[in-house]
Formats: structure tokens, sequence, C-alpha cells
């Protein structure tokens, strides 16, 4: 009986020991990362769009794209700045903030995430967009979804049945598995609130502001216009980072 | 039963500039049009195929309730427009608004601000609570009063398809502008 209780105890105290490892090396993994949205700091200001503003037409229009970076996503970090000022989270990168949104403020979370999502969702567009991806990522999708296809067809029922405003998100889990998601408003799989928690890897915004004035109501005609312009070689350089 | 569009009261242009008509197209006829459409499809063989759409909001959950609600919301809002709106309310309405509120200005600044800081889709409600005061409060995509017991009088929906083409990013204009087309004849009969 002894026996038994002891061995019960050293697997406990090893499998916790595993479990911590593993967020330490993922959250190392994060810190690491060359992707700039991880590096993110208090002041926050705009980012480089990195292409101009009718780059995406005729998938993404030129007015659409000018409002959603010059205003929304600057309105986001005006608010974020807003929030944070004079708080001891004005030391914290933003990822630190974000990974226990749930001890913050609601602005911060809406605007940290708003700053960060947008960040992000800019460098996953691109007019020269290779179509499909490659190498160890086309594998994982495959592997993960069992084609292209039917992961595209997963991403588009995520984007497309997100009620309200949100984001879908391609993310890798903490066992390096791929999944897709939804999230609401301006929350995102890095959030502790996130019901399913990971590291995105390719994001679409489906509110309305990204796509009203030129898709109106008919929000899947945006998503699929969405992979006209997908950055994959970002995409890719993302995954092979993480795993 | 068979859920079914409700006429407006007004053509799809007596709102401009305030609410444009292509807004009102695209509002009216597509969006408050498919919420129709995908409940009588939801509800088919489910325990509310017979129920009316108030039932239907108080007891449904999930993509029901989303759909129900957002039609009982969308008709609400779009009732309360006319293209001789605006000013001041008058009679009960507006004796219940300042003794609430303090003036109809302070009311209006109070409506205001539910409505510009709601954060993403949603909705700012003018209601009559339990126990016969006004209260404002915003609702989150879908959510709809009547589930919570409370007495709706006047609706501005804050989802970005309501305003987007005619004010993008400036809410608070289209929260401005809102006011100049405020039936307040229709806010008063619904007490």
């Amino acid at each position: 009986m002894k026996i038994i209780i002891v061995t019960l105890f050293g697997i406990l105290i090893f499998s916790s020991f595993q479990v911590n490892n593993f967020k330490s090396n993922n959250k190392n993994k994060m810190e690491t990362l060359t992707i700039s949205e991880t590096k993110l700091v208090y002041p926050y200001s705009l980012p480089e769009l990195g292409y101009a503003y009718d780059a995406l037409e005729p998938y993404i229009d030129k007015a659409t794209m000018e409002i959603h970076f010059s205003k929304h996503h600057a309105a986001y970090i005006t608010n974020l700045n807003n929030a944070l000022k004079g708080t001891d989270a004005e030391k914290l990168s933003l990822l630190e903030i974000i990974s226990n949104i749930s001890k913050y403020p609601v602005a911060v979370r809406n605007n940290g995430g708003g700053h960060f999502n947008h960040s992000l969702f800019w460098q996953m567009l691109t007019p020269k967009s290779s179509g499909a991806p490659k190498g160890k990522l086309a594998d994982a999708i495959n592997s993960a979804f069992g084609s292209f296809e039917k992961f595209k067809e997963e991403f588009d029922n995520a984007a497309k049945t997100r009620f309200g405003s949100g984001w879908a998100w391609l993310s890798v889990d903490s066992n390096g598995k791929l999944f897709v998601s939804s999230t609401p408003n301006q929350d995102n799989p890095l959030m502790d609130v996130a019901d399913k928690k990971g590291t995105p890897v390719l994001c679409l915004d489906v509110w309305e502001h990204a796509y009203y004035l030129k898709y109106q109501n008919r929000r899947p005609d945006y998503v699929s216009a969405f992979w006209s312009v997908v950055n994959w070689s970002e995409v890719e350089k993302r995954y092979e980072e993480f795993i | 039963m068979i859920h079914q569009l409700p006429a407006l009261k007004f053509d799809l242009d007596a709102l401009a500039p305030v609410i444009s008509k292509q807004t009102l197209e695209f509002h009216y006829g597509k969006h408050h049009q498919a919420y129709v459409n995908n409940l009588n499809n939801l509800i088919k063989e489910t325990k509310f195929e017979n129920s009316t759409l108030e039932t239907i909001v108080k007891e449904a959950d999930g993509g029901i309730f989303n759909n129900a609600a957002q039609i009982w919301n969308h008709t609400f809002y779009f009732e309360a427009f006319s293209k001789n709106g605006g000013g001041e309310p008058s009679g009960k309405i507006a004796a219940l608004i300042a003794d609430n509120f303090g003036s109809f200005a302070d009311f209006k600044e109070k409506f205001a601000k539910a409505a510009v800081t709601q954060f993403g889709s949603g909705w700012a409600w003018l209601v009559v609570k339990a126990d016969g005061k006004l209260d404002i409060i915003q609702t989150s995509n879908a959510a709809c009063p009547i589930k919570d017991g409370l007495k709706p009088l006047l609706t501005c929906d804050v989802w970005e398809h309501a305003y987007y083409l005619d004010y993008q990013n400036r809410r608070p204009d289209y929260v401005e502008a809102f006011w100049k087309i405020v039936d307040w004849k229709v806010v008063e009969n619904r007490l």
C-alpha cells in the first residue's frame, strides 16, 4: 500500500513538473519569436503597414484599409495607452498583459486585444500571395485537417458563423497541433480567457468594419476573397518558429 | 408559424441624411430579412415551431435566440423612426425623462454614452424597470431587454452595419444624428 501511494505521489510530481516545464517552454518560445507583435511595449504606436492602402485591391479596398488602419487601429492604440497610463503594466510587454488579461480592466482587454490583433492581421496580408502554404506548415495542415481545402472550409466556417464582432484564427496548441477557432470582439487565443488557447499563426478580422464598405452583408464573399491575399510565407515563418 | 419581415412605415429614402437609403436597403432588406429567413429555417421541427416571436426571444438560446432577438430588436428600432421625428418629447414621457435623468439633455447624454461605448456589436436602450423607473442599458450582440423582464421604450442599433456606410468609424456622429429621426409619440405609446 505504502509503495503504491509513494509511486502515485511520484507520478503526480513528475506530471506536474512536465506540465510546468511545457508551459515554461511555451512562454520562452513566444518570447524568442522574431515576430513583431510579441515585442509591443508601452507607449504603443501604429506599426508600419508594409504596403499601400490600395495594394490589396480588389479583394480589400483602399477606403477600408485606410479607415481600418488609420482610424480603428489607431483608436485602439490611443485607448490602450490611456488605459495603461500610470499603471504598473506600462513596464510589461503587450504579450505579457494579454496572457494574463483576466487580471486587467475591460478597457485593456478590448484595446490591448485590438492593438495586438490588428498588428498581427496586417502581416497576414500581401498583394503577392502564393495561394497556398508550403513546407512544414502545408504538411501540418494536411495532418490536422485532412487537406488544405478541408482546413479552409473549417476556417471559413469559423469566420462566417462568429455572431457579432470577432476574429477567426488558425493557432498552434501547447502540443504543437494546429486548430481553428473564433473569438468574440477583440479577444484572441493567447488570452487566458480564451476557450481554446494557443499561439495564432493566421487570423481574419470579421468585425463589420473590416469588410462593410465593400461587401456589406456578404461576409462570406469577404472571407472567400481573403484567401487571395494571405501572406503564406509569413504564416509559414510563424509556424516554423513556434514548433 | 412563419415569421415575416414587418413592413416599414416610411420609404427607404425617408430618413436621409441621418440614415441613407443605401444603409436601409441593406439593414432592412438584407440583415433584417436574413434574421427572419434564418429563424424560420432554425425553428423547423423544434419546440419553437409554433411559438410567437416574443416567446422565442424569452425562452430560446443559441442561434434561435440570436435570430429571433435580432428580428425583435430591428423591428423595435425601425418602428421608432419618422422623417418628421426629432425635437423633444412631450407629455408623460417627457415628465418621466425629466424625473429620472434630470433633464432631456442629461438623458440624451447618458443614452449617447451608452451607445458610443458599447464595445463591439450591440444596442443601447431606454427601458422601464420593474419598479417603474427608467434606465439606460447596453446589450451585446442580439441580447434583448424583454428577456430580462424590462420594458424597452427606445433603442439605438450600434452594430457597425447600422451606420458604417454613412459614418464609418464615426459612431458618435451617427448617435448624434439619430435624435433627428426619433418619433417621440411612438416612444410615449410604448409606456
